[in-house]
């Protein structure tokens, strides 16, 4: 949504605006002001620059959410033990406090700049965008923001992401997208991850999990896999390779001389 | 608990607002939300005097007007009610469908109060 074209004023809203103009006299003789903007429009704002700052470098932006210890930090070290000779990736990890996760990124010899967010039970626009001062992007392929464990809060905030990851461990449910309708509505991409422990929760449907994704009207894929025995990591390695290309070739067409077609060909450096 | 800082983005909106009219104080702030947008409006209510206290929208009225739900089927066409797990066609059944309202998070309105300078009354007394 934005708040140039008028595409903020839904269906639902449009009667709210329809009378007087931009300034009208209520009876009171208070000024009202018509605003129709997003409450979190600094937050969406600081998220179109943080956007803009990834698509200049070429470099795919991953907020990765899920429920506290479904493996998003050990999702991120398989991935680094697959790719990380041909990937070049550097991580932000927002948690409450520790720098732990940052340590075993970096134990890996990934890049890793660690957000402590105090109380804040989610990560916002404004936190990566200085965590983005700290890091680097020329030559990087993909930046994973791991956001803080919690399937409510962090929907609500764009952080600047290409595509937004959310784990659902086995452990956890196959009920949680009918749960937690905003957080899966928003998945582009949902990967049911422990799926080592299929055989001893089998109470744990990967069917059902689909079934609750499709019910919030969302087409995103649904992987299953175990970063731990590293089963099913194909899929992911593969999807995250295409997003990785797709925002690569945008920013070459971006720089692209308009009617010069032989360098929108051209791979970026 | 999201709704604090939300309630701090509301303020600061606010803020900018008053400032750009040149007004003293905010006297009443319309909100529209919907059941997808991540927050909820007890919450903000409860939120909204701790953000507001020391500011020009202390006191104000907070009136949060909860919007529908509604999703436009891809398949038959159909405009229908929806709830918030379970967004398919309420025609047809079928799950492509598409948002129509029910997401918003948004300032509507707002009313300032402006009190007039001594030189504007001096003016209008002659």
């Amino acid at each position: 949504m934005c708040d140039t074209c008028g595409c903020n004023v839904t269906h639902a809203n449009a009667h709210l605006v329809a009378p007087g103009g931009k300034l009208s006299k209520t009876g009171g003789g208070h000024e009202a002001v018509s605003v129709l903007r997003g409450l979190l429009h600094e937050n969406d704002h600081a998220a179109g620059h943080n956007r803009s700052h990834f698509d200049r470098h070429g470099v795919l932006a991953v907020n990765l959410m899920s429920a506290p210890g479904a493996g998003k930090t050990l999702l991120l070290e398989s991935t680094i033990a697959a790719l990380g000779g041909e990937l070049s990736m550097a991580v932000i990890e927002g948690d409450l406090e520790t720098e732990n996760d940052a340590q075993r990124i970096r134990a890996r010899g990934v890049e890793a700049i660690q957000i402590t967010t105090g109380s804040a039970c989610h990560l916002d626009a404004h936190m990566v965008h200085d965590a983005l001062h700290h890091l680097d992007l020329a030559g990087l392929d993909v930046v994973f923001i791991e956001n803080v464990g919690n399937l409510v809060c962090p929907a609500t905030f764009d952080l600047g992401q290409h595509r937004n990851v959310v784990l659902l461990s086995v452990p956890e449910g196959d009920d949680k997208p009918a749960k937690y309708p905003v957080m899966f509505r928003a998945a582009d991409l949902v990967l049911l991850s422990k799926c080592d422990l299929l055989p001893v929760l089998d109470d744990f449907k990967p069917a059902a999990a689909r079934h609750h994704l499709q019910n919030l009207a969302n087409p995103a894929p649904v992987f299953e896999l175990s970063a731990k025995s590293g089963a099913g990591m194909g899929r992911w390695l593969e999807w995250l390779g295409r997003e990785i290309a797709a925002v690569r070739q945008a920013t070459a067409a971006r720089n692209a001389v308009p009617g010069d077609t032989a360098s929108a060909a051209r791979p970026t450096p | 608990m999201h709704e604090l800082s939300i309630c701090q983005a509301l303020i600061s909106q606010l803020e900018a607002i008053a400032r750009e009219q040149a007004a003293q104080r905010v006297a009443l702030i319309r909100l529209g939300v919907g059941p997808l947008s991540g927050v909820e409006p007890q919450l903000l209510e409860q939120a909204y005097p701790i953000a507001s206290a020391g500011t020009l929208a202390d006191g104000a009225e907070l009136i949060i007007e909860k919007l529908p739900l509604r999703v436009s089927c891809e398949h038959c066409g159909q405009t229908t009610d929806a709830l918030p797990n379970r967004l398919l066609c309420g025609a047809c059944g079928d799950w492509h469908t598409r948002l129509v309202s029910g997401n918003e998070l948004q300032l509507t309105s707002v009313e300032l109060i402006k009190e007039e300078t001594e030189m504007i009354k001096d003016a209008r007394a002659i």
